[in-house]
């Protein structure tokens, strides 16, 4: 059993969810911009933490880039990204001098900070925190599940894409889960196929049935297959809200029910 | 390869030894000393490995699943395909896995016994395993190493490039695909390039535009909503070297382990990538004798 965790920043958020993949490019910061919009339509308020401190994508999804960071008595205020203040999100390209500038950190540096983004964000109040996190396991995933550890996560929401060499990947990453006691709430397969808008075939642009597969012989759930869909990608482009903005695009109806599997699973125990 | 403790200053700092992480750390007397500090010998070791070895390419992005491993893939298999690519082998320090006569390689995969095996290591164990392979393998008399790489910019690029830096590394291909999600952490990649010193030869767009193989229309399905790679290498004065579009027959070569460049003669995105393999050759300062194989630029 685990030491309670002590009352700190973390003490007022209900669930948390990792969302990992060995697999580079494979639509993590998508799902887990896509998971807290559809969880904030659901009416819950939602934290996203991205630890991807390389390749931090999550403020341009929400339109938050160049936003300032506050202090407050108990560290750092998290970036609100909309005006209800619904959704608020940490990530190191708020600390970025220039959008351009590249972290190269070595692995003891960037322990470091992720340890200061769990323990000294204010995030006050949350229902969901939901963890971005850079392809692999190494340093940042290591840093990110000891630290969270205290907290009781819910769990990994695993994402791939459905050809061999992500599956390849990603069954390592499931590994990592099994090795850490970090729980699979499931395996999301994305870029699960293309419909052309001009003659409406559908086209397995990097192969089929990948996710599915890996599920089964991992014994982990299967949330769903989200689409190729450009209106997706765009929105994350712009920073729009695909989930309010195109209820009716093909990666509309995957996405919704990711989002309520996840707000279906009862937790492993109350915070 | 000792375990690191989990404050590790870093054996170059100046905390190195002294920390209050270096407590119990086998080689906490040796950083102490400043021994830390001094060049690593694997440096001078690795350049009198790699005299044997004429050009050094590393494939980088600082976005994940643009395609590196994929065009790193195609560019070794493509300048295997010139029979005059040689290499020889002596016989001593670690063997590269033969795919082909004139194509060897080496990766961590090799030493995993099961699929499911996770390779769950902080960036110093990690940096020991490339210090290895740059330094233990035999690769023989050798035209092109291709470094595949991870995408970022931390241990396993700095290590890479550490490593090397005395061997002189020919230069970095940088991959993107069109979306500004992948140019913004592509930006980041090139800055590491011009920190480092390291020059780059160019970049490629993968995953261009994609082509209905019903109707032959183009869609795109990562649409470059800020101008995409050619806007970018304006900006930055770097070469565009090509763009290739998506073609699903490139998973498919891949997942099935062979080259999609034999496998797919005609497609556009076969004929993307041999200029792009032309103009690389052309940078390395190496000429191809068979140019029937290759489309003129």
């Amino acid at each position: 059993m685990e030491a309670a965790a002590e009352p700190g920043n973390l003490a007022g958020v209900r669930h948390i969810i990792l969302v990992l993949s060995g697999k580079g490019g494979v639509g993590k910061s998508t799902i887990s911009t896509e998971l807290a919009l559809a969880l904030r339509h659901a009416g819950k308020k939602v934290g996203i933490l991205d630890v991807d401190l390389c390749g931090p994508s999550i403020p341009r999804m929400l339109r938050a880039q160049g936003r300032a960071v506050h202090q407050c008595d108990s560290g750092w205020v998290p970036v609100f990204v909309d005006q209800e203040q619904s959704i608020s999100l940490m990530s190191v390209g708020f600390l970025l001098e220039s959008p351009d500038e590249a972290v190269v950190w070595r692995g003891p540096k960037k322990n470091a900070l992720i340890k200061q983004f769990v323990s000294d964000v204010a995030w006050g109040q949350l229902d969901y925190l939901v963890v971005d996190t850079p392809p692999g396991t190494s340093d940042e995933h290591m840093a990110t599940v000891e630290a969270l550890r205290p907290y009781s996560p819910l769990g990994a929401l695993v994402v791939t894409t459905p050809q061999a060499v992500s599956v390849g990947d990603v069954r390592r990453e499931l590994t990592f889960c099994r090795k850490t006691g970090l729980q699979v709430v499931g395996v999301v397969e994305n870029m699960s196929g293309f419909v052309c808008p001009h003659c409406a075939e559908c086209t397995n642009v990097f192969s089929r049935g990948g996710g599915e597969e890996l599920a089964r012989l991992a014994g982990v759930p299967f949330l769903g297959s989200v689409p190729l869909d450009p209106e997706l990608t765009r929105s994350l482009e712009e920073g729009r809200d695909f989930i309010r903005d195109f209820p009716n695009s093909p990666a509309f109806p995957a996405l919704s029910s990711i989002a309520q599997k996840v707000l279906s699973q009862a937790p492993a125990r109350l915070s | 390869m000792e375990e690191v403790p989990q404050g590790c200053p870093g054996t170059g700092s100046a905390q190195a030894g002294r920390g209050a992480s270096c407590q119990g750390c086998p080689n906490q007397r040796l950083c102490a000393s400043g021994a830390g500090a001094a060049p690593d010998p694997a440096i001078e070791e690795i350049k009198e490995k790699m005299k044997t070895v004429k050009h050094k390419i590393l494939v980088l992005s600082g976005k994940g699943g643009v395609g590196k491993s994929t065009f790193s893939a195609h560019l070794a298999h493509g300048l295997a395909e010139d029979e005059n690519t040689q290499v020889h082998q002596s016989g001593s320090g670690w063997s590269p896995v033969f795919v082909e006569d004139n194509l060897g390689v080496m990766s961590v995969g090799f030493l995993l016994s099961s699929p499911d095996d996770a390779v769950i290591w902080r960036g110093p164990k990690k940096n020991g395993m490339i210090k290895q392979f740059l330094r233990d393998v035999d690769w023989g008399e050798v035209d092109y190493l291709i470094v595949d790489t991870p995408p970022g910019t931390s241990d396993e690029h700095l290590s890479a490039v550490q490593y090397l830096s005395a061997a002189h590394i020919d230069g970095a291909v940088i991959i993107t695909t069109p979306q500004e999600v992948s140019l913004q952490d592509v930006r980041k990649e090139i800055n590491f390039c011009r920190k480092v010193k390291l020059p780059v030869i160019g970049v490629v767009e993968n995953m261009s535009v994609f082509i209905c193989p019903r109707c032959k229309k183009e869609s795109q399905i990562f649409p470059p909503t800020t101008g995409g790679a050619e806007i970018m290498c304006q900006d930055l004065k770097i070469p565009l070297l090509g763009k290739v579009p998506l073609d699903p027959h490139i998973g498919k070569s891949c997942d099935k382990g062979q080259s999609f460049l034999t496998d797919a003669p005609d497609s556009p995105a076969t004929l993307a990538y041999r200029s792009i393999i032309q103009r690389i050759q052309e940078f390395c300062g190496h000429h191809q004798p068979k140019e029937e194989h290759l489309i003129g630029s």
